[in-house]
C-alpha cells in the first residue's frame, strides 16, 4: 500500500491523539465546579455495543490516507466524516442522559477538549473531500450544510437535551432569544449606516486625493482605539447629549453608544473597500466611457459601480464579520446581545453559559462570511459566463 | 467641405504650454494623422476635439458648429473615440460594448442589434461567435477591432483615434491598418488619428500633421514630407536615410509596371508597394519581375530601373 495523502495521514494521527489523549467529555457534580474528564474508551466500555457500532465509520477514515484518489473514495470519506461527527454528538448526548438526566439533576456533562478537536478534524476531513466532490463554492456550502442535518435532527429530537450546554440554553431561553435579536440589530444597524456613510466617504476620497489624505489618518486612529476604551469614551459625551435632548432615547450606556462605536469601527474597512474598488477600475475604461458621451452619473452607475462591487463587497464582508464579533463586547455598556450571556457566564464562572454566548457569535460570523462569499462568487460568475 | 476646424487653439497645464496656436482643417472624408514625439501635444489636441480636455483659448468647429454650443456628452455621442488601451467595459459583452453609444442615443433595440451585427461583419468578427463574448475572452487584436466597431457604432460624423494600434504586435497592427483604410474607403468617414509611428502616418495619412512642443511644424501629404521637409527637425523625424525607401512605400507596383513581356521567375502582386518590389529585386537578385493581378493572371512586368520615378 502506498501513502497517497499526507494531509489525511496527519489528520488521522491528530484524531487518534485527540481521541486517546484528551477527555471527550467532562463530568461535574454541579454547573460551577470543574469537571473530571471522561475518555472515549471509558465511554465505549460503559455503554452498549451500539456505541461501538456508531464509531464504525472511523475505520474507512483511518485507511483513507492510503487510498488512491477517486470520486467514490471521496464520497465515502464525506459520509464517514459526516456520520462520525454526528455519532460523537449522539455519544455525548446519551452519556449526558445517563449521568445527568432528569429535570432536577444538578450534575453536568460538558464537552472536553477531545470533542472539539475531533469535530474540527472531522470538519477538515469533510473539507478535503469537498475539494474533489464540489467544484464551486455554492456546492461546497450546500454539502457542508447537508452534513449538519444529523446534528440538527439530534438537537430537535431532544437527544442532546441533557448536555450542560443545552441545559444552559433551556434555562436561559428567553434571554437567548432576546440576545439573538439584539445582536442582529447591533450588527445590522451599525453596518448599514457605515455602509452609506463609508460608501459616500470612499467615493469622495476617490475623487479628491486631498480629502483622502485627511480622512485616512482619522479612520486609522479610530480603528486603533481598543473597543472597550471607545465604548467608555463615548459614555460621557452621549450622556451629556441625552441630558440636552431628552426624549430621543440617547444615553451614555445602552444601544446608542454601542451602535455609534460599532459604526465607527465599520467605517474604515467600508471606506477602504470603496476606494480600492474604484481604484481598480481601469483608467482606460473610464476614459472610454467619457469619450463615448456617458454622463458622470451614467459612468458611476453603469461602469464604476458594477466594476467596483466585488472589491467593495469583500470590504463589506470583513466589516460585517468584524461587527458580529465586536457586538459581543458591546454588552459591557449594557447594549445586550450574546455578549451579555457570555459576560454573565464569566462572572458566574459557568463555562457552559459562556459557551452559550460564544458559539452563536461564532456561527453568526461564519454565516455572514459564507453569505458574502456566495454573493461575491455569484457576481464574479456572472461576468465569466451569462 | 471642412468637417473639423481648429483655430488658434492653446492649452496650458500648470503654466506649461501643451498646445500652442494650433490651426488645423480637416476636410470631410479625409484621414488626418497627428504625429509627434510624446509631449508634442498631439493627444491633447485630439482630446480637445471631443472636449475631454477644454482649450484655454481658440475655437474648434465641427461641421461648421462651435463644439461648445452643446453639452459635452451630446457632442461626444456624435464623435467616435478609440484609444490605445481600448477600454472595453469588462462586465459587458461584445454586443453590449458596441451598442454603448446607440443605447445612449436611445436607438430602438432592433436597429441596435442590426447595427452591431453589421459592424462585427465589417471588422471580420463573425457575429454568431462574438456577440455574447466578454472582452477578456478576446485577443488583443480582436479587442481593438471591437473598440473600433464601438467607436463607429452610432455612425459618427468624425472618428478620433488615439494611437489605436500602438499596443499590437506588428502583424496584427499591419492587418488592422489595412482594415482601417478599407473601412475609410467604404464609409468615407472623417478620421483624425494620433500616432508616433512615422510609417503608420505615411501609410494612413492623407494629410499628415507633424507637431513638436505644442506647435504644428509641417502639414501636408506623405510626399510633401518625404520630398520637401520644412526643417531639419522634420527631416530627422521622417528618417533622412530611409526617405527613398519610404517614398517607394507610397506607390504600388501597378503604377510603374510595363505592358506584358515574357519574364521568368516568381511573380509579384500588382497591389504590392514598390518598397516590397525593391526588397524582392534585392533578395532574388533579379533585375525584372513578372507582375500578376488580384486574380493571379499575368498583368505586366516591372524592371529595376522603373523604381526611379520619371522626372517630373
Amino acid at each position: 500500500m502506498r501513502l497517497h495523502s499526507r494531509v489525511r495521514l496527519l489528520l488521522v494521527l491528530l484524531s487518534l491523539a485527540a481521541a486517546l489523549g484528551l477527555p471527550l467529555l467532562t463530568y461535574a457534580p454541579n454547573r460551577l465546579l470543574t469537571g473530571q474528564g471522561i475518555a472515549l474508551l471509558d465511554l465505549l466500555q460503559g455503554g452498549s455495543g451500539l456505541r461501538w457500532l456508531a464509531l464504525l465509520p472511523a475505520l474507512p477514515l483511518l485507511l483513507a490516507p492510503w487510498w488512491r484518489p477517486g470520486i467514490w473514495h471521496e464520497r465515502l470519506v464525506y459520509l464517514a466524516a459526516l456520520w462520525l461527527g454526528a455519532a460523537l454528538w449522539w455519544l455525548a448526548g446519551s452519556e449526558a442522559t445517563l449521568r445527568a438526566g432528569g429535570e432536577d439533576a444538578l450534575a453536568r456533562v460538558s464537552f472536553g477538549g477531545g470533542f472539539w478537536l475531533l469535530q474540527l478534524l472531522l470538519l477538515l476531513q469533510l473539507a478535503e473531500a469537498l475539494q474533489v466532490l464540489a467544484g464551486s463554492l455554492p456546492r461546497r456550502v450546500l454539502l457542508l450544510l447537508l452534513a449538519q442535518l444529523p446534528l440538527l435532527w439530534l438537537l430537535l429530537s431532544g437527544r442532546l437535551d441533557s448536555l450542560s450546554l443545552l441545559r444552559e440554553y433551556h434555562n436561559n431561553q428567553d434571554a437567548f432569544d432576546d440576545a439573538l435579536l439584539r445582536h442582529l440589530q447591533l450588527v445590522l444597524f451599525s453596518v448599514l449606516p457605515a455602509l452609506l456613510l463609508g460608501g459616500a466617504l470612499g467615493v469622495w476620497a476617490y475623487r479628491s486625493a486631498r480629502f483622502a489624505r485627511l480622512l485616512f489618518p482619522v479612520l486609522n486612529v479610530l480603528q486603533t482605539i481598543p473597543s472597550i476604551a471607545l465604548f467608555g469614551l463615548l459614555i460621557g459625551p452621549l450622556a451629556w447629549l441625552g441630558r440636552q435632548l431628552p426624549g430621543l432615547g440617547i444615553a451614555g450606556v445602552g444601544l446608542a453608544p454601542a451602535l455609534l462605536a460599532l459604526s465607527l469601527y465599520a467605517l474604515l474597512p467600508v471606506v477602504r473597500g470603496t476606494l480600492a474598488g474604484l481604484q481598480q477600475v481601469p483608467p482606460a475604461v473610464r476614459e472610454a466611457a467619457r469619450g463615448m458621451g456617458m454622463t458622470p452619473w451614467q459612468i458611476m452607475l453603469q461602469v464604476e459601480t458594477p466594476l467596483a462591487l466585488p472589491v467593495f463587497l469583500s470590504g463589506l464582508r470583513i466589516t460585517a464579520v468584524q461587527a458580529v464579533g465586536l457586538a459581543a463586547v458591546a454588552a459591557l455598556i449594557g447594549a445586550g446581545g450574546f455578549g451579555a450571556i457570555m459576560f454573565q457566564g464569566l462572572s458566574a464562572s459557568a463555562l457552559d453559559q459562556v459557551l452559550l454566548g460564544v458559539l452563536p457569535v461564532l456561527l453568526l460570523a461564519l454565516l455572514v462570511d459564507v453569505a458574502f462569499r456566495l454573493l461575491i462568487a455569484r457576481l464574479k460568475g456572472a461576468d465569466d459566463h451569462a | 467641405m471642412t468637417m473639423l476646424e481648429l483655430k488658434a487653439v492653446n492649452k496650458f497645464f500648470n503654466g506649461w504650454q501643451a498646445v500652442a496656436d494650433v490651426d488645423l482643417q480637416v476636410a470631410a472624408g479625409e484621414l488626418a494623422v497627428l504625429i509627434g514625439t510624446s509631449g508634442s501635444g498631439k493627444s491633447t489636441t485630439l482630446k480637445m476635439i471631443n472636449r475631454l480636455i477644454e482649450p484655454d483659448s481658440g475655437s474648434i468647429r465641427l461641421a461648421g458648429e462651435d463644439i461648445r454650443s452643446q453639452p459635452p456628452e451630446v457632442l461626444r455621442r456624435r464623435i467616435g473615440y478609440a484609444i490605445q488601451s481600448v477600454g472595453l467595459f469588462p462586465h459587458w459583452t461584445v454586443e453590449q460594448n458596441i451598442a454603448a453609444v446607440p443605447s445612449l442615443l436611445k436607438w430602438p433595440k432592433a436597429r441596435i442589434r442590426e447595427r452591431v451585427v453589421e459592424l462585427l461583419e465589417l471588422l471580420h468578427l463573425p457575429a454568431a461567435q462574438f456577440l455574447a463574448r466578454y472582452p477578456h475572452q478576446l485577443s488583443g487584436g480582436q479587442q481593438q477591432r471591437v473598440g473600433v466597431a464601438r467607436a463607429l457604432a452610432a455612425d459618427p460624423e468624425v472618428l478620433l483615434m488615439d494611437e489605436p494600434f500602438g499596443a499590437l504586435d506588428p502583424v496584427t497592427r499591419g492587418t488592422l491598418q489595412q482594415e482601417l483604410l478599407r473601412i475609410q474607403a467604404l464609409s468615407g468617414k472623417t478620421i483624425v488619428l494620433v500616432t508616433h509611428d512615422i510609417d503608420e502616418a505615411l501609410l494612413l495619412g492623407q494629410r499628415i500633421v507633424l507637431m513638436d512642443k505644442g506647435r504644428v511644424v509641417q502639414q501636408g501629404s506623405a510626399q510633401d514630407f518625404l520630398l520637401h521637409p520644412a526643417s531639419d527637425f522634420v527631416r530627422d523625424f521622417v528618417g533622412q536615410s530611409d526617405v527613398g525607401v519610404r517614398l517607394l512605400g507610397l506607390d504600388t507596383v501597378a503604377s510603374r509596371m510595363r505592358p506584358l513581356q515574357p519574364v521568368s521567375g516568381e511573380p509579384i502582386a500588382a497591389s504590392a508597394t514598390l518598397r516590397e518590389a525593391l526588397s524582392a529585386f534585392v533578395a532574388r537578385r533579379v533585375s525584372s519581375l513578372p507582375v500578376i493581378d488580384a486574380q493571379g493572371q499575368p498583368a505586366g512586368v516591372l524592371h529595376f530601373a522603373d523604381l526611379l520615378p520619371v522626372a517630373a
